[in-house]
């Protein structure tokens, strides 16, 4: 090696990337910064709206403060009614999506097509928002709880589902085959060489999703699925920013402390 | 599932079933706590079962006008999928910048007290509250339009992504940054040399995690009128033109898988 060859290889200074790695660096930030700037061109976004957001932002806050704290009394019941939605929902969704995770789990499914089918029913429920879902069941069961209720529970299945799909596919074989070994049938490999393992993981993913829902089901009630969200809309239409006030900070409230009893919960099951 | 390897109690030879809960007292007490909750819960809340009932039929009527899904108003559709991808895409994009100031101010090992305090306040309030609410609150200052649904989905990826990096951040041991640190490198250095070489392929993975997410929350903030998708389907379904309903959600749910598959190619090719 000369020492031309030595100096560039090992040069005096050291830099963290070689000239090629940081042209390919270079070309992949530029390679976004143009999808974004090509996304921003065609949304057509009205600009000039920003000119008085500050303005309209304020006047929000001077609408919004003070918080009208004497309507908290009437929050109460439709408070305790949208954790019952949640609840009840995550309920629902724990019966329906156990059998479809095994549906959709390789190593636990009949053959392709049920893996197939346990698949996209997984990712259709994923794909449509709880919102969406909430639309849907208003239709069909008219205002109230249990459209809410039918809606988280249809959105949860697919995270459910998937969640614990994985979990069965990455179980211990070894368990399975030695209870199989006794002569043990389908139903009871099922029951006492898979469930076992997988336990953890079903009590885990439903007290995250119960604590996820607790959030959704707050702003069902836009659709008219139930909750506090029936609330929320009507004072927002009605322009009482000051009961809005109120009722973000108790939503608020509420799901800080779902968030802080799904985190205890799950600390303590793993 | 601890329990497994404790030894069997004495005297009790009869093998059983690995329990969450060993002791029976609390298993059967929580047992009967959750279903009386339920038989409350389900008093509580006021459910007409009777107009349930009604719902079968009507479930039936509206499936029949559902199919076949019509498709015919291509443009349409066209164009709400693609503002909802492009309000996704800048979404993400946003929310990958801002996120790199917010999650080191949110990491506890890098930064002064009341900072960290301040950033860890605004993540825990941008995700407590649901894009809906966030995406009124935006109409009611940018007006109706994407303008509100791009920046709800901004605020939303930012407080995730931020969350994520400061967790990883924090998690990082504490040695390579006191080497760094001993070297004399400053704050600036110590950010490019020591953090993001350990930060960037989690940060990178969770980014196209987030635009995957972004694509899916893209079709809700429309109900509310931020744009995309959503707004679309919001007006088909108060219009009870449920096949052009069910085409929309088809193309949502097109979309989420196209999404999902291209957020895990990459995040494989990250690993």
């Amino acid at each position: 090696m000369t020492v031309e060859q030595h100096k560039n290889k090992y040069p005096e200074v050291w830099r963290r990337f070689s000239p090629r790695e940081t042209l390919t660096r270079y070309s992949w930030y530029l390679g976004i910064v143009f999808i974004a700037a090509w996304s921003v061109s065609h949304l057509d976004i009205p600009w000039i709206y920003f000119l008085d957001a500050h303005i309209q932002a304020m006047d929000l806050v001077t609408r919004m403060w003070p918080p009208d704290w004497e309507y908290v009394a009437e929050l109460i019941e439709p408070l305790l009614e949208t954790i019952h939605i949640a609840t009840i929902g995550t309920v629902v969704t724990v019966i329906i999506a156990f059998p479809i995770a095994f549906l959709s789990a390789r190593n636990t499914t009949f053959n392709t097509a049920t893996w197939m089918i346990g698949r996209f029913i997984l990712v259709a429920s994923r794909s449509v928002n709880t919102v969406v879902w909430g639309l849907l069941f208003v239709a069909i069961f008219g205002p109230g709880p249990m459209a809410g209720i039918w809606a988280i529970a249809f959105r949860s299945i697919g995270f459910m589902g998937k969640l614990v799909a994985e979990a069965i596919e990455e179980i211990d074989e070894g368990i399975v085959e030695a209870i199989e070994a006794t002569g043990a049938s389908r139903l009871q490999v099922l029951w006492i060489g898979i469930l076992p393992q997988v336990l953890p993981v079903i009590y885990g993913t439903t007290v995250y999703r119960w604590d996820i829902n607790i959030r959704e089901s707050t702003v069902l009630g836009f659709v008219g699925a139930g909750g506090i969200g029936i609330l929320l809309y009507s004072s927002i239409n009605q322009f009482l920013w000051q009961e809005v006030t109120v009722i973000l900070i108790t939503v608020f409230g509420v799901v800080l402390v779902s968030e802080f009893v799904s985190a205890t919960v799950r600390k303590r099951i793993s | 599932m601890n329990a497994s390897a404790r030894p069997q109690a004495e005297g009790s030879l009869q093998w059983h079933r690995i329990r969450m809960i060993e002791h029976p007292l609390i298993r059967y007490g929580l047992t009967v706590l959750a279903i009386a909750y339920l038989f409350w819960s389900v008093g509580a809340l006021d459910i007409d079962w009777s107009r349930m009932a009604a719902g079968l039929p009507r479930a039936k009527n509206m499936v029949v006008r559902m199919i076949p899904p019509d498709f015919s108003r291509t443009q349409l559709l066209v164009r709400g999928v693609l503002e909802s991808v492009q309000m996704a895409l800048i979404a993400s994009f946003l929310g990958m910048i801002l996120a790199i100031p917010l999650g080191i101010c949110g990491a506890s090992n890098l930064v002064p007290k009341p900072i960290y305090l301040i950033a860890r306040t605004f993540i825990i309030l941008s995700r407590t509250f649901h894009e809906i609410l966030v995406a009124i609150l935006f109409v009611k200052i940018f007006s109706f339009g994407p303008l509100a649904g791009v920046l709800t989905l901004t605020v939303s990826s930012t407080s995730f992504i931020s969350k994520m990096l400061a967790e990883d951040i924090e998690n990082m041991p504490s040695g390579q940054m006191e080497a760094v640190r001993a070297t004399g490198a400053n704050f600036p250095k110590l950010l490019t040399y020591c953090i993001s070489p350990q930060a960037l392929p989690r940060y990178l993975g969770v980014s196209i995690y987030r635009l995957d997410a972004n694509l899916r929350h893209s079709t809700v903030v429309g109900i509310v009128g931020g744009g995309g998708i959503g707004q679309v389907l919001a007006a088909s379904f108060s219009r009870y033109d449920y096949d052009f309903s069910l085409a929309i959600i088809l193309s949502i749910i097109a979309l989420v898988i196209v999404g999902e598959f291209f957020s895990s190619w990459v995040r494989e090719r990250l690993r």
